[in-house]
């Protein structure tokens, strides 16, 4: 352990422009989108009064801030830029690009939900919509692990192993725009972290290289080198979390964190902050006796298919909650799930929970009538594969 | 870096820069990255987007640049400037030029946005539209910039439509009136005239626009060797000029003592030949009513 950290009552959004400017990024360009813009109000703050020396480049929308990104990191400039929303789906375009070129941009995505109807508040249709760009996704808790991810993720994007950009998740105003007490670690400690990036992979004026070019006949080998480069996130993930928490003190659980799974009969599945509520369910049914679990996954890409079929593998019935629906089938994570575990011998009864779209709250009670279903399909009790919570419709 | 003027073939390198590229024959666009790159290269970033000159030159592993060159996304060619100019300037990178190539639509159409954006920035790059006057990459469709009458796969010409009926999108006076400090409008058929001007964007600290017409022998209907020719012919008749805009000022470079046939220059065209004597005159008079403006409002 190096120098302690500091603790502030912070939102979401600044934990996240506190990492930034741990993080020394040398280009930020972004455009502003609620709930994301707190961030990059306090990063320009930063930019004004010196204490982050980077260039911030205005920009006139979210394609132009990854293309602009694109541009940056093209002559090997550490760069961060944050979206949410419509915007990462307008960015839509360049988030291949970026992946494809081999280049480390981080993100920070604050989930909201999609027009429309035009709504401001969270859920996962933004960001699970992009699962297939290549992207390195995470999806955070609270504000502390918001901010340890962007640090981290700068570490885990430009390991030459890995060169893949990286998107940091965090759900719109209930993480983005609440305070908690986080610890804001030295500035030291995160330079020994997360030393300047330095990489050939970029335009050079001493030794000129053509980047993001085009291929024909090697396209497929391109494209299949991102997919081997990606199978080996997972260990540089684990690599890079062990030396996080050596030097900060705190780790995550890697891919997926397991919160009493290991005799539970019923497991749930969740991703972001309503993790909290479940464990705080969790605790409360365990109290009761009843053998409950909870499984947040934290990464999408890459998919921790291995561990969702072990947890899989050791329990009755597996709940997924997704705060997204793919219209005319089921939940995104859903999906992915239950390929993971289809391959297991005996898989347990598998329910995808559809809630909180457009921000509605998934209040204890739900997450506790989540937990009896799911107890109650653990003891063979037959019903709908897919479930919406607490809707006025069926 | 030393900055000179280059105005004409004698002061160019011999050295290629954009070489090997796969264009059809007579490619004004390539004529137009050569030439720029030679007065600006070897030390440069450059950024071209979805265009002919990215389709027939950013192919791996027989890539055509001996600079640093990607491919930027289409609606993003000013933004991707920006970005390798910021990351150069954070990274003390200096003495270098940071210039792109868009097409017509890349720049009026699906590329102004980001364009406007890099000019309100005011980054120090050069941004070069080669204006070829159609999507000619994807087979040749409508852009803001084909001129009326133009025959094009989108607007094909029949009884009913003679072609393409909106007139030309105005970038440079669009491009102006953000308050650059440096735009000018070239054509490869004045290729001294096109030196200078690339020479001066070099010299400007801020961001500047070229919009150079490229005549394309393929969508424009004309035999490869008359693609500088039909260059100089577009200025000549007067429908296209060669100007600048610098410190809020519109200056004509070139003022034909009397313009050749416009009848002349479109007939030589595949893309004009189904036009007839209506809308010959109604391009004449479009061609007169610029005229008349720039002689009021510009210095000549």
């Amino acid at each position: 352990m190096g120098m302690p950290g500091r603790k502030v009552f912070i939102s979401g959004d600044e934990a996240v422009a506190e990492a930034v400017r741990l993080a020394r990024p040398n280009v930020i360009s972004a455009y502003p989108i609620t709930p994301q813009t707190v961030t990059v109000e306090r990063i320009s703050e930063f930019v004004e009064d010196g204490s982050l020396k980077a260039e911030y480049l205005h920009v006139e929308s979210e394609h132009s801030a990854m293309s602009a990104a694109l541009g940056a990191a093209a002559v090997g400039a550490r760069t961060f830029t944050a979206t949410s929303s419509q915007g990462l789906l307008y960015m839509a375009e360049t988030l291949p690009y970026v992946s494809g070129a081999r280049f480390p941009i981080v993100m920070m995505n604050a989930n909201r939900t999609l027009a429309t109807p035009w709504a401001l508040l969270s859920d996962h249709r933004d960001s699970l919509s992009q699962l297939d760009s290549g992207w390195i996704q995470v999806y955070c808790e609270n504000a502390q692990e918001a901010m340890d991810m962007i640090i981290q993720a700068y570490r885990i994007a430009e390991d030459p192993r890995v060169m893949t950009p990286f998107m940091v998740n965090l759900d719109g105003f209930i993480l983005t725009h609440t305070y908690e007490m986080v610890d804001l670690p030295a500035q030291e400690n995160v330079d020994r972290f997360l030393p300047p990036y330095r990489t050939a992979n970029r335009m050079d004026l001493d030794d000129p290289k053509t980047v993001c070019y085009a291929a024909l006949d090697d396209y497929m080998e391109f494209h299949l080198k991102q997919e081997l480069d990606m199978r080996k996130v997972p260990g540089v993930i684990e690599e890079v979390e062990l030396e996080f928490k050596g030097i900060f003190g705190r780790s995550y659980g890697g891919l997926v964190e397991k919160y009493c799974c290991e005799d539970a009969e019923a497991v749930l599945m969740t991703l972001g902050s309503v993790t909290g509520t479940a464990r705080a369910v969790v605790d409360a049914m365990r109290m009761e006796g009843k053998m409950v679990g909870l499984a947040k996954i934290r990464f999408m890409r890459p998919f921790p298919a291995a561990e969702i079929a072990g947890i899989a593998g050791n329990t009755k019935a597996m709940g997924i909650l997704d705060r997204d629906l793919s219209v005319g089938y089921e939940g995104i994570v859903f999906t992915n799930a239950r390929s993971a575990v289809c391959e297991i011998e005996s898989p347990p009864r598998m329910i995808n929970f559809i809630g909180g779209l457009g921000g509605r709250n998934i209040s204890k009670e739900d997450m506790r009538q989540i937990f009896d279903q799911l107890m109650q399909a653990a003891r063979g009790e037959q019903g709908e594969r897919v479930r919406f919570v607490n809707a006025r419709c069926e | 870096m030393d900055e000179k003027m280059v105005t004409n073939a004698g002061d160019l390198t011999n050295t290629e820069f954009f070489y090997g590229h796969r264009a059809c024959a007579g490619c004004g666009g390539s004529l137009a990255l050569r030439l720029a790159m030679k007065v600006l290269g070897p030390r440069i970033f450059v950024a071209i987007p979805a265009n002919c000159m990215s389709a027939t030159s950013f192919l791996y592993p027989q890539v055509s640049f001996s600079v640093n060159a990607m491919i930027s996304p289409f609606p993003a060619t000013g933004a991707v400037l920006s970005g390798i100019e910021a990351g150069a300037r954070a990274l003390g990178i200096r003495d270098h030029h940071v210039v792109g190539f868009a097409g017509d639509g890349g720049t009026a159409d699906i590329g102004i946005q980001a364009l406007s954006g890099a000019i309100d920035r005011g980054d120090r790059i050069i941004y070069v539209c080669y204006d070829n006057e159609a999507y000619m990459n994807t087979g040749i469709q409508k852009s803001g910039l084909t001129p009326y009458g133009s025959r094009t796969t989108t607007t094909p010409a029949g009884k009913n439509i003679p072609g393409a009926v909106g007139r030309k999108k105005d970038m440079f006076g669009i491009v102006a009136a953000h308050g650059i400090k440096y735009a000018a409008t070239a054509s490869i058929g004045y290729p001294e005239d096109y030196l200078r001007k690339i020479s001066k964007a070099a010299m400007c600290k801020t961001t500047s626009y070229i919009h150079v017409l490229a005549p394309c022998s393929t969508g424009w209907g004309f035999p490869a060797e008359e693609t500088v020719d039909i260059g100089r012919e577009a200025v000549d008749c007067g429908l296209w000029y060669l100007a600048e805009y610098e410190k809020g000022d519109f200056i004509l470079n070139r003022k034909p003592k009397e313009f050749s046939s416009i009848s002349e220059y479109l007939k030589r065209q595949a893309r004009f030949r189904h036009l007839g004597e209506k809308e010959i005159e109604e391009i004449t008079v479009g061609r007169d009513e610029k005229w008349k403006k720039i002689m009021k409002n510009w210095r000549v």
